[in-house]
C-alpha cells in the first residue's frame, strides 16, 4: 500500500526555552514554558491543545499523564516517547496522522529536560539493563565511551581524520555564534579543537555535547487551522523512523536512515540534490558523517571528503545544523531530538533566531537516540517544505 | 609488551590512604549468570537451547528465535579487537580515581559484540581473548586480552584491579607451620610475594615444616592462635596494615560424628578454631585490611579460608568436623559481603582430603599440599572466588548441583 501524504497539515509555532548549563527548576517547568510560549505565540488559549507529544528524561516520577495535571490540560490524544534523540521526528510524524484522522486539532509537541547537577547521573542511572549490566561496569557512565568507540572504528574503517571532524565542529561555532541562546558563543578554531584535552580517545573536549537545561516544542494543526490564525508555517513532505536497525552489524557503521533513505526521498518527491539545509543529529561528529552517508550526501565512508569538499556554515554551499547544533547549543536531554526540527520550521517559516539560509525551500531534520548497549538504537528523519513554494 | 610495575617503595605515613570504591554494581538478576560463571573461572555465556544462538548481554528471551530456555554453555573466547578507547575522564568515582582506563568492543566468533577491559598491549584488528573476571565489587565483567600475552602481562594495572595477584603483596598464612602452610608459603614467595608471614600456635611444638619455614628469606615466623582472642589482636596489632593477602589455614580435623562420637571437647575445639577463629581473625584483620583495599596498586586484596569440600555437604566419617566447617563457609559468606565494601575479595578454597596423618583411614585420591598451594595461587593470579581442590572436592561440587539427596546420601567420599 503505499503511504499516504502529510497533506493539509502545518508545522508551526518554532519554540526555544532559553538553555541553562543546570537549572533548579524541574522539567515540568520546561514543558509548561514550551507550552505557555506555543499557545502565546500561536494566539490560542490552553484548551485548544488537544493533543500532546511529550519526550522528556527527567520527568520522573512522573510521565506525560502526570505532566496534564500539573499543567491543567485536558487534552483528548497524548503520547509520550521514550526515544530521547531521536524523538523530535518520531513526535511530528505521529501528532501529523493524529491531525490528518481528525483525532486532534492541535497538537503540541514538546521535549523538554532539565539539568540539576545530580541530573546525568540519575538518568544515567536507570537507562538501560544492557548498559548496566554490560557498559558502566567498564568505567563509561555515559556515551562518551560508545562513540569514542563508533568513531576510533570509523576513522580506522575509512580515513576520516580528526581534522575532518574538526571542520564540522568549527562550522557548527561558527553557526552558533548568531543564536542567542548558544550556550558556547565563544568562536572555535581548528587549532581549538585539535588541542582540547582528551576525553575519551579519540574524543577530545569540543567531540562532546554539553549536557544542560532546556525545550524545544512546536505545533501540529491542520493548514487551514493555521491560516485562520495567520500563521506561518512549513509542510511535511516525508518523514521516518526505525529501531534497532542492522542488529547484526559487529559494530554500528550505519543506521536506521540508510535502510529507509529510498522510500524517504520517494515519499517526498525530491532527493538529496533538492535539500537546501541539513540539520544532523550531532551529539558527537561521527554520528553527524554517518547521517550524511545513510542520508544519501555521500556514500558511505565518503562523509570526511564531502565535508573538506564543503563549506558547512549556514552561509556556505551546504547549510548544516544552522543553529549551532547541540555542540553548540547544547544538548538538553530529549529536547536535543527536536533542536534540529525547531530549526529548521525556522528556516522555512522566516522566523530565525540566528542565521539564515537564503531562499530555503526544503530542509530535512534528522534524529538519533538511545545508546542502549553499544549503539544507538532509534533514527528518524522529517523532510519539510516552505508553505506554497 | 606490559610496563612493568615498579616494586613498592615504603609508605609515606603522612599520605593519606585512598578510601577504596567499588566500579558500578548495579546488575539485572539475569547478569548475576555472569558473575556464576566468573567465580569458578568458566567462559560461558547463554546459548539459545532452540536456535544456538549465543546472547550478550544476558536476557531472559533470545534475541533471534524468542525461545525462553536460555542455559549457560562454554563457549569460544576469542575475538577480535573492533575498537578501542582510553577513558580520560570518568563520572563514577572508582574509574575517576583510575583514570586512563582502556576499553574495547570484542567482536566475539561466537557472535555477540561485547565491551571490555583491555589490556595495554591490544590494538585495534587483533586477535584477543575474552575472560570473564568479578571486579572489585565481586561483579563478572569481560576482560580482553591478546592472544598471545607478552612479558609483564600481570603487571598490567587494569588486570590488578581484577586478579588478586600476590606479586610484590605481603601475605599472612595462618596456621603456617604445616606441611600445606609450608607449600603454600614457598608458593607464593615463587608468585612473587614481598614478604610472606607465618603464623603458628603451640610454639613449642617442634615441626618439620618449622624448621623449613625458618630457614627461608622474606619469611617472618609469629605467634598466632586462633582460639585466643589476645594472641589474635596482638598479632594484627603488628601486622594488621600491613597484610595485602590473609591465608586462613586453620586446620582441626579428628573423625566422628554425633552418634557414634559424642564428645563435646572435640566438637568445641572445632568449633572454636574453625568458626570463632575465623570470627577473630575476621573481627581484627577484617577491618584494616578493608580500609586498604584501595591502597595503591599494592593494596589489600585478597582473603582466602581453606575449607573443607565438607563444608558443602556433610560426611558423616567426620561429621563434626564437616559441621564446623559449614559454619565456617557461611560466615566466609559474611565476610565477602562485608568486605566487599573495600574491594577486599573473600576466596574460599574447598579441598579434599589432604594427604596427612589425620586422614589416615582414608582412601586416596588425596591431596599433595603442593598442589593444593598452585591451586591457590592460581585462583588468585585469575581472579576466582570459589575452588574446588581435588577430585574429591570436584565431585562433591558436581553432584551438589545435580542432586544433593544422592551425595546426602551416598557421599562415600
Amino acid at each position: 500500500m503505499a503511504r499516504m501524504d502529510y497533506s493539509g497539515v502545518a508545522v508551526c509555532v518554532p519554540v526555544t526555552v532559553p538553555y541553562s548549563r543546570y537549572s533548579l527548576r524541574s522539567a515540568h517547568w520546561f514543558c509548561g514554558r514550551a507550552l505557555a510560549e506555543l499557545i502565546k505565540g500561536a494566539g490560542i488559549v490552553k484548551d485548544e491543545v488537544d493533543g500532546f507529544c511529550i519526550a522528556s528524561f527527567t520527568l520522573a516520577p512522573d510521565s506525560a499523564v502526570g505532566l496534564t495535571q500539573h499543567l491543567g490540560v485536558s487534552p483528548r490524544w497524548l503520547d509520550h516517547i521514550p526515544m530521547g534523540g531521536a524523538s523530535g521526528a518520531v513526535a511530528l510524524r505521529r501528532a501529523a496522522r493524529a491531525v490528518q484522522c481528525g483525532d486532534a486539532e492541535i497538537v503540541a509537541c514538546i521535549a523538554g529536560d532539565t539539568n540539576h547537577v545530580d541530573s546525568f547521573r540519575n538518568t544515567i542511572a536507570s537507562f538501560s539493563q544492557f548498559a548496566n549490566d554490560a557498559v558502566y561496569p567498564y568505567g563509561s557512565g555515559g556515551p562518551n565511551a560508545s562513540f569514542a568507540f563508533l568513531t576510533d572504528h570509523y576513522m580506522r574503517q575509512y580515513g576520516a581524520t580528526r581534522e575532518d571532524f574538526g571542520k564540522l565542529c568549527v562550522a557548527q561555532r561558527d553557526n552558533a555564534l548568531a543564536t542567542p541562546h548558544a550556550m558556547m558563543k565563544r568562536p572555535l578554531s581548528l587549532d581549538d579543537y585539535l588541542n582540547a584535552r582528551p576525553i575519551a580517545d579519540p574524543l577530545c573536549l569540543f567531540d562532546c555535547v554539553m549536557p544542560c537545561a532546556g525545550s524545544e516544542a512546536f505545533l501540529v494543526m491542520s493548514a487551514d487551522r493555521a491560516k485562520a490564525l495567520d500563521l506561518p508555517f512549513a509542510e511535511i513532505l516525508s518523514t521516518i523512523e526505525r529501531h534497532n536497525a542492522y542488529p547484526d552489524d559487529p559494530i554500528q557503521i550505519r543506521a536506521g536512515w540508510a535502510m529507509d533513505v529510498d522510500g524517504f526521498y520517494d515519499h517526498a518527491g525530491v532527493g538529496p540534490g533538492d535539500i537546501d539545509f541539513l540539520q544532523a543529529y550531532d551529539d558527537y561528529p561521527v554520528i553527524c558523517f554517518m547521517q550524511l552517508e545513510d542520508l544519501g550526501f555521500c556514500a558511505k565512508g565518503e562523509a570526511g571528503t564531502f565535508v573538506r569538499e564543503h563549506d558547512l556554515t549556514t552561509g556556505g554551499d551546504f547549510p548544516f545544523n544552522t543553529s549551532g547544533g547541540q555542540l553548540s547549543v547544547g544538548q538538553a536531554g530529549a529536547a536535543g531530538g527536536s533542536l534540529g526540527l525547531v530549526e529548521s520550521i525556522r528556516q522555512l517559516t522566516d522566523q530565525c533566531l540566528g542565521q539564515v539560509v537564503e531562499g530555503a525551500q526544503i530542509g530535512l531534520a534528522s534524529c538519533f537516540g538511545m545508546i542502549n548497549y553499544d549503539r544507538g538504537l532509534c533514527t528518524s528523519a522529517a523532510i519539510l517544505g516552505r508553505s506554497g513554494r | 609488551m606490559t610496563t612493568r610495575l615498579p616494586p613498592p617503595g615504603k609508605k609515606d605515613p603522612v599520605a593519606r590512604t585512598r578510601a577504596p570504591t567499588q566500579p558500578p554494581g548495579n546488575r539485572s538478576r539475569e547478569a548475576q549468570g555472569l558473575t556464576a560463571m566468573a567465580a569458578v573461572g568458566r567462559f560461558a555465556l547463554q546459548v539459545c537451547a532452540d536456535c544456538g544462538q549465543v546472547q550478550y548481554p544476558p536476557r531472559q528471551v533470545c534475541g533471534r528465535c524468542l525461545g525462553d530456555d536460555l542455559p549457560w554453555r562454554d563457549v569460544d573466547a576469542m575475538g577480535t579487537l573492533l575498537a578501542e578507547t582510553k577513558l580520560h575522564h570518568a563520572n563514577d568515582l572508582f574509574f575517576r580515581d583510575r583514570v586512563p582506563w582502556r576499553l574495547g568492543v570484542v567482536g566475539m566468533d561466537a557472535g555477540p559484540s561485547v565491551v571490555a577491559h583491555l589490556a595495554e598491549d591490544c590494538r585495534q584488528g587483533a586477535r584477543v581473548k575474552l575472560s570473564l573476571n568479578l571486579d572489585r565489587g565481586g561483579h563478572a565483567v569481560m576482560n580482553a586480552r591478546p592472544e598471545n600475552p607478552g612479558p609483564n602481562q600481570e603487571d598490567d594495572m587494569q588486570l590488578r584491579e581484577l586478579s588478586m595477584d600476590p606479586k610484590d603483596r605481603r601475605v599472612l598464612i595462618v596456621n603456617g607451620k604445616t606441611e600445606l602452610g609450608l607449600a603454600l608459603t614457598n608458593a607464593f614467595l615463587t608468585a612473587g610475594a614481598r614478604e610472606v608471614y607465618v603464623g603458628h600456635g603451640e610454639p613449642w611444638k617442634a615441626s618439620p615444616s618449622l624448621e623449613a619455614i625458618k630457614s627461608l628469606d622474606h619469611v617472618t615466623l609469629f605467634p598466632l592462635d586462633v582460639t585466643d582472642t589476645d594472641s589474635v589482636e596482638e598479632l594484627a596489632a603488628v601486622l594488621g596494615g600491613k597484610v595485602e593477602i590473609m591465608v586462613n589455614n586453620s586446620y582441626h580435623l579428628r573423625p566422628g560424628g554425633a552418634v557414634d562420637r559424642m564428645d563435646m571437647n572435640i566438637t568445641r575445639e572445632e568449633i572454636d578454631i574453625h568458626y570463632f577463629g575465623l570470627l577473630r581473625l575476621a573481627g581484627t584483620f577484617g577491618p584494616p585490611m578493608r580500609a586498604r583495599g584501595a591502597d595503591g596498586e599494592h593494596g589489600a586484596c585478597a582473603w582466602v579460608n581453606v575449607l573443607s569440600a565438607y563444608a558443602q555437604i556433610n560426611n558423616p566419617a567426620f561429621g563434626t568436623y564437616s559441621a564446623s566447617q559449614a559454619a565456617a563457609r557461611s560466615l566466609a559468606q559474611c565476610l565477602r559481603a562485608e568486605m566487599s565494601s573495600g574491594g577486599v575479595r573473600v576466596v574460599n578454597a574447598y579441598i579434599g582430603p589432604l594427604d596427612d596423618e589425620w586422614h589416615q583411614m582414608v582412601p586416596p585420591p588425596k591431596l599433595a599440599p603442593d598442589m593444593v598451594a598452585g591451586r591457590i595461587i592460581d585462583a588468585l593470579q585469575k581472579g576466582r572466588e570459589d575452588l574446588a581442590v581435588g577430585a574429591v572436592a570436584e565431585e562433591i561440587a558436581e553432584r551438589l548441583a545435580e542432586n544433593p539427596k544422592e551425595i546426602e546420601r551416598e557421599i562415600k567420599l
